[in-house]
């Protein structure tokens, strides 16, 4: 048992997969002597060389694309993206190609990249740096998207991502990198990554969220205690495929629901929880499935970014206005 | 002006040729072949049967068979010439029309029409015979043969790999990109542009202000023309190049210059935006009737040999008429299959469905 903050949980977790695998290699732009702008991959080009530990040309459908190729060798290719608005360069080969290639192939060739994405704002950055695009990625067939929300999760969701035969694209919510707690080592062999979590018991109304908002979210079901709220919070983890009967057995439960993330909720993840729930849990449900997320507007300047993220009073608002109903 | 910019090849060192259209052997200063006789009939029958595999393959889809063909028409040698050029241990890498590299490599041609007869994305596995699937979006297969390069790399293969792709690609990123990458990490890989000199409806110089060759300078490589429709001068440039980059000397760029004498596709018709007099042209530097000429001005060809490889093209064809025919419909259940290698809980959940739905109807029948 260590304590961790994200970005060390998940460097510690790059890392036994590079020990368990020699055909797991990391690759990106800064990864390897600087150790990744956000340090994740820190120490790791020292400790296993410039060949698995690639440090790339500044183009990132060059990185998904030659993982492509590595991956069709034999390798285990672990890419990383920058920042989540700069994964659009390597989209296409990301949609058309990764995604595919199982499937083109009859199950000749498997993709077992990870793409890491550091994802969602909070962080008082320029443009393109504070995005949350795992819409796009949830919505590709050929994809499993999945996102850890803190340190134990990081460590233990990353290794079988790496593991896994079919592309995983992995967010980690950055806002939430310096968020330190306990992590165990010897939990990540069992642990799987494709249930979701309840990270909070209750009973009132459920909170269905993911990434850099369950923080946020337990944060508004401690607030809400005050007012004799007693909210559950469920921490989805894999956003596609979705464990389906974790959330509607919340919802079943509180009767309650509200889905709650940065991305904009038009035709969003959100938008497909809402129905989800609405299909599966209509007898249940005793207020329509509302929704917490950032504008329909490109991610604004950083002065206004706070007023643009989900917080705790939006959280709450919105659990009012479903228990008013 | 456009001729200015694009200097037509002419014979000189900028200009790989071994045998000129007319079936003349002549010598180029950076490049020799030896050939035996045997050698180059057997090179000849490669380009009759490849051009069988392609007019038969037109000749389903315009019956109904197929749903769509990119014909290769026109450039047999340069296809020929590279794909007799890999080796065992190599990887190609194609586009959608590298019928004639698919067949050097071993592939069964009815391994690839369940592509263009809708029944199957491609389907094949690529270490069967070192040939990657078909890709469709241009230029994206650049990067993979790259990636695949930097592997063989890693893992100590002692192959090297080949790009293929066409004048249209280079003007993607992606190929731009792999240029960067190969040219960084020296992969050993060869890039061969087979520059038919359209893009569909777009001439080259919509693609390029300078001969494509010199764009590898640039990326720091070499790069070389060679007639595209000299199938013995695209052997032994072919056969230098990744020589070259099996013994770690890098990549390098092959402008196999040729042209399209057919549609870019069967849904293609080039008379909106090409002068027949330009067809007419090109079928003066025919691929096939050069080799022709040289084997019987040598009298390494007679008409017995001429009529046995033709007979065995129509075998071929018949083979392939048959294959493509005997290609059975997909079950609509099928669809769901391979998208992971792992499955999916949301995939078992809407098969499920639809086999309930699909179901649903044969009760009806009942």
């Amino acid at each position: 048992m260590a304590t961790l903050t994200m970005a060390k949980a998940l460097n510690e977790g790059l890392r036994s997969a590079m020990e368990r695998d020699p055909k797991v290699l990391i690759m990106g732009e800064d990864v390897g002597r600087l150790g990744g702008v956000f340090r994740v991959t820190d120490g790791l080009q020292k400790d296993f060389g410039e060949d698995r530990v690639i440090d790339t040309p500044l183009a990132e459908s060059g990185i998904i694309g030659t993982a492509v190729g590595l991956a069709i060798r034999g390798f285990r290719p672990v890419c990383e993206i920058q920042f989540d608005g700069f994964v659009f360069p390597a989209f296409d080969q990301i949609v058309s190609q990764v995604a595919r290639m199982h499937y083109r192939s009859a199950g000749h060739v498997k993709m077992p990249l990870t793409i890491r994405i550091p994802y969602g704002g909070g962080i008082g950055a320029v443009e393109h740096h504070s995005e949350s695009p795992e819409t796009y990625f949830a919505h590709t067939a050929g994809l499993k998207v999945l996102t850890c929300s803190h340190p134990a999760d990081a460590f233990t969701m990353i290794q079988p991502a790496i593991a896994c035969d079919d592309p995983i694209v992995f967010f980690e919510p950055k806002r939430r990198y310096w968020d330190k707690a306990d992590v165990d080592p010897d939990v990540a062999a069992s642990a799987s990554c494709w249930s979701a979590e309840v990270a909070r018991e209750g009973t009132t109304a459920t909170l269905i969220t993911y990434g850099p908002s369950v923080r946020t979210c337990l944060d508004a079901a401690a607030a809400a205690e005050s007012d004799g709220q007693d909210l559950e919070v469920v921490d989805l983890r894999a956003l596609s495929p979705i464990d389906w009967e974790t959330v509607f057995a919340s919802v079943r439960k509180t009767q309650h629901a509200v889905v709650v993330s940065e991305a904009p909720l038009f035709a969003s993840l959100a938008a497909e929880i809402a129905a989800r729930i609405t299909e599966h849990c209509f007898y249940s449900l005793e207020a329509p499935v509302l929704r917490v997320g950032g504008a329909s507007t490109p991610y604004p300047a950083s002065r206004v970014e706070e007023d643009f993220l989900p917080d705790l009073d939006r959280v709450l608002d919105a659990v009012d206005r479903a228990l008013g109903w | 002006m456009t001729e200015a910019l694009l200097p037509q090849p002419s014979e000189g060192p900028d200009f790989v040729q071994l045998l000129t259209p007319e079936g003349e052997r002549v010598e180029h200063p950076d490049y020799s072949l030896d050939v035996t006789d045997d050698e180059v009939r057997g090179l000849y029958r490669d380009l009759v049967l490849v051009r069988r595999i392609d007019t038969e393959a037109t000749a389903l889809q315009r019956q109904g068979e197929l749903g769509l063909w990119a014909s290769l028409l026109g450039q047999e040698a340069a296809q020929v010439g590279a794909g007799r050029s890999l080796s065992e241990g190599d990887f190609a890498f194609p586009t959608y029309r590298e019928h004639g590299v698919a067949y050097c490599k071993g592939v069964d041609p009815v391994t690839l029409l369940g592509l263009f007869r809708g029944t199957s994305q491609g389907g094949w596995d690529p270490q069967d015979h070192g040939f990657a699937l078909y890709t469709i979006v241009i230029g994206s297969q650049t990067l993979h043969a790259t990636g695949y390069a930097m592997g063989m790399q890693r893992d100590g293969g002692s192959g090297a790999v080949m790009a293929f792709f066409g004048d249209g690609a280079s003007s993607q990123g992606d190929v731009n990109e792999a240029f960067v990458w190969a040219s960084v990490f020296n992969a050993p890989v060869v890039f061969f542009c087979q520059n038919n000199q359209w893009a569909i409806s777009e001439p080259l110089e919509k693609q390029t202000r300078i001969p494509l060759y010199q764009r590898a300078q640039g990326f720091g490589f070499p790069g070389v023309r060679v007639d595209g429709n000299d199938v013995l001068a695209v052997l032994a440039v072919t056969r230098a190049a990744l020589a070259r980059a099996r013994d770690g000397d890098g990549p390098l760029l092959i402008e196999a210059y040729t042209y399209r004498m057919g549609a870019h596709t069967t849904s293609d018709d080039p008379t909106r935006y090409r002068l027949a007099a330009e067809l007419e042209t090109w079928k003066l530097k025919d691929p096939i009737e050069r080799v022709k000429a040289y084997l019987s001005r040598r009298g390494a060809g007679d008409a017995e040999f001429f009529a046995a490889v033709d007979a065995e093209s129509d075998a071929l064809a018949a083979h392939v008429r048959a294959g493509c025919l005997a290609l059975p419909d997909p079950d609509p259940l099928t669809m769901f299959d391979h998208v992971y290698a792992g499955g999916s809980s949301l995939l078992d959940e809407e098969r499920e469905q639809m086999s309930t739905y699909l179901a649903s109807f044969a009760e009806a029948a009942r």
